[in-house]
């Protein structure tokens, strides 16, 4: 479903991503591993339409449509969603609010009639038993005030709402303890389905513990290095980055 | 009508030849205090002229345009051939309120009492009460507005004959929310210059909406002054509602007085207007009062806004609180001038001032200034402002869930405004407010929505398929 050829990519003319290559199909897990500063962020911002970027070379297709024509919202609506590193506080917008017009735009972008109230309301009162958030989200202001587990588990809440087909979760491990990180995979795991992908951004292999995924790749220097199984993971985790490193010298 | 302008005449030569044909008549019911004040005042205005923008106070704020107009001055303004109910119409489900307007700058009454009038809370014209409250016009007319260093407030005074007068006794809690809505709808070009008193005994509480409507796209200059004196340990809730047309100016100047242990807080809400100046001047005049003095300001096109804040700390022991909130798009100009004297007693004096602005458009211009002018020790001061576009972040956060540009646009505009219609203590009020920022924000809200006559159609600016009702 997701197909990435030699992208290559740059921000004021440093070149950051140099020829990744990415194959995703329906029903995988991906993990993407890697040193700081070696673009795992860039690649997940680039995916889902941040601007701030330059696409050099290469092409990205979703299902098909070649994704990087596509304005942030459209790529959004197309089943793309992007779980931040860095949740942004809005004061004053309710989570209800800011999820309720997303549902309704996203439904708009296929023809469909917004979502009746209840209806809404009742989704979200679903999502967040499934997810085990017993806060009373509704009417506090997107992520004001929220502690870092909070932030991150209201990512995968909002994931939960807008039944994405492909997750790209950018390190919503970084800052969480044992058990919001339990809570965070959990939730993941229970929207697992044959017919939806997750790539997900990870230093650490600890997130992998509890999302297992199929495929591990290496990110390093703007390139994916090595890709394997999850076995992987475990190996790097042995035996650091600096093995890769070695490897590659 | 009265005073037609003829060409070649300025509008000052205009008010000083009105002056003197009108000066009997004007000053016919002045205790003996008033009448000389009248005098000091126009002599005030004669020495000082019409504000223009070499003063400091208003160099970024230029009425020469709006004083070119060629005016009348209405005097006794004709009521004959209006439809009370269509003036008194208020579109807010349940936002009941006693309500008087001034009509062309003609006090009216619906007729219906006011319940807390056994209770001897007195709403009625000011010039009612210049003939039937002399004692309390002697006590407080003129007491608090500044007819030496301002000069539109001293022609206001010197002119100063319709208006609307409130008086709460001592210990007595008005329940009902009194507005005050100022309509103008005239063929001509008026100018008009309301004249408002407000009188809070001790341990009273007031609420007090003060509404300016334009019914039509007739250019006009309102120069309205209200002195609201507080007395001890009352309690003032105001708020100014400001939707004028884009070819009217309208400076709105307000003089509080704030005796000990009283507490303020008074809101300008600037939805629409061509050029709107609020002065808002508060005295901390006794130990221990309080004032929160906030405003929101949404200007697009050419309009321009003006808040000029004075907080005067002059007893110990005070605190006060601004908080100023704009959004300025396309060719749109504002400006925050917020100064904050301490004066040697007043020690112990807590005051805070915050102004924010977001512009839209690179076009789009706001000039902020604070200056705090402390002479006590004792003090905790702060300011800020900060201008700045749309948090880039947010709007990818936003849009990265679907939402289009344009509408995340729009909620975090919202938003940013939210933080002061939220604060909006009653709550009836506060829907109706909410529903007009969104309506504002969406490009549907019109000073012609309510006219039943529509005679120009406005040209209609995008209008947002967002649902934004159930915030």
């Amino acid at each position: 479903m997701l197909s990435i050829k030699n992208l290559r990519v740059s921000i004021n003319n440093k070149e950051i991503l140099k020829g990744v290559n990415l194959e995703v199909r329906p029903g995988e897990v991906h993990a993407i591993m890697g040193p700081n500063g070696t673009g795992k962020s860039t690649l997940a911002s680039v995916i889902s339409g941040r601007e701030i970027f330059t696409v050099d070379e290469g092409e990205i297709l979703y299902k098909g449509k070649n994704l990087l024509d596509m304005p942030v919202e459209d790529r959004a609506s197309e089943g793309i969603f992007l779980g931040f590193q860095y949740p942004v506080e809005i004061p004053g917008v309710s989570i209800t609010n800011f999820m309720r017009t997303a549902v309704n735009e996203q439904r708009k972008y296929h023809g469909l009639d917004p979502m009746p109230a209840n209806e809404f309301l009742a989704k979200m009162e679903e999502k967040k038993k499934m997810l085990e958030i017993h806060a009373k989200l509704a009417n506090r202001s997107v992520n004001e005030g929220f502690s870092g587990g909070e932030k991150k588990k209201n990512e995968i809440f909002q994931m939960a709402m807008l039944e994405p087909s492909l997750a790209i979760l950018d390190e919503t491990d970084s800052g969480l303890d044992i058990d919001a990180l339990k809570i965070v995979a959990s939730g993941v795991n229970k929207l697992r389905r044959p017919d939806n992908a997750f790539v997900v951004i990870t230093h650490y292999q600890r997130l992998l513990e509890y999302i297992v995924p199929d495929i591990v790749h290496v990110l390093f220097d703007g390139r994916i290095v090595r890709s394997g199984g999850k076995e992987l993971a475990i190996e790097l985790e042995e035996k650091g980055y600096e093995w890769i490193k070695a490897e590659l010298v | 009508m009265d005073g037609t302008i003829t060409g070649g005449t300025t509008t000052q030569e205009a008010l000083l030849r009105l002056w003197d044909e009108k000066r009997d008549m004007l000053g016919i019911s002045d205790p003996e205090r008033v009448a000389q004040l009248r005098q000091n005042a126009m002599q005030g205005f004669r020495n000082l002229g019409f504000p223009h923008t070499k003063l400091e106070k208003w160099r970024n704020t230029d009425l020469s345009r709006m004083l070119g107009n060629a005016f009348t001055f209405p005097f006794e303004a004709q009521i004959e051939n209006v439809d009370l109910d269509e003036v008194f119409k208020c579109d807010v489900p349940g936002f009941n309120t006693f309500m008087v307007a001034q009509y062309n700058g003609r006090y009216i009454e619906r007729g219906n009492r006011l319940a807390d009038a056994s209770r001897g809370v007195i709403v009625c014209s000011l010039s009612e009460a210049f003939s039937k409250h002399a004692d309390l016009i002697e006590k407080h007319f003129g007491r608090y507005a500044d007819v030496e260093n301002n000069s539109l407030t001293a022609l206001n005074t010197a002119f100063a004959k319709e208006g609307v007068f409130i008086y709460v006794p001592d210990n007595v809690e008005v329940t009902e929310i009194i507005q005050v809505v100022n309509i103008i709808n005239s063929d001509e070009t008026v100018f008009l210059q309301p004249r408002n008193l407000v009188i809070a005994g001790r341990n009273s509480s007031l609420k007090l909406v003060q509404c300016d409507d334009s019914i039509d796209d007739h250019p006009g200059f309102i120069n309205a002054v209200t002195e609201v004196y507080a007395g001890e340990n009352s309690v003032i809730d105001h708020y100014k509602l400001q939707n004028k047309n884009d070819r009217s100016a309208l400076v709105n100047s307000m003089y509080f007085q704030l005796e000990a242990g009283s507490s303020l807080s008074t809101n300008a809400i600037s939805l629409n207007g061509g050029l709107i100046r609020n002065e808002t001047n508060v005295k901390l005049n006794g130990r221990g009062s309080h004032a929160d003095v906030l405003g929101v300001y949404l200007m697009d096109r050419n309009q321009h806004v003006d808040n000029q804040v004075f907080i005067d700390h002059a007893m110990p022991d005070c605190t006060s609180n601004e908080l100023f909130k704009g959004i300025l798009d396309d060719h749109a100009s504002g400006v925050f001038n917020g100064h904050i004297l301490v004066r040697k007693d007043a020690q112990r004096t807590n005051a805070y001032q915050n102004n924010k602005n977001i512009l839209i458009s690179d076009k789009a211009v706001i000039d902020t200034k604070p200056f705090l002018e402390i002479y006590a020790d004792d003090v905790k001061c702060s300011h800020g402002a900060t201008v700045g576009q749309l948090d880039p972040e947010a709007m990818f956060y936003l849009r990265s869930r679907g939402i289009s540009q344009d509408n995340a646009r729009m909620l975090l505009m919202y938003a940013f405004a939210a933080e002061i219609v939220n604060r909006i203590s009653i709550p009836q009020l506060r829907l109706r407010i909410d529903d007009l920022v969104k309506k504002r924000l969406r490009g549907e809200l019109s000073v012609c929505d309510q006219c039943v006559l529509h005679c120009n159609a406005r040209e209609q600016k995008v209008a947002f398929e967002i649902d934004m009702s159930k915030i």
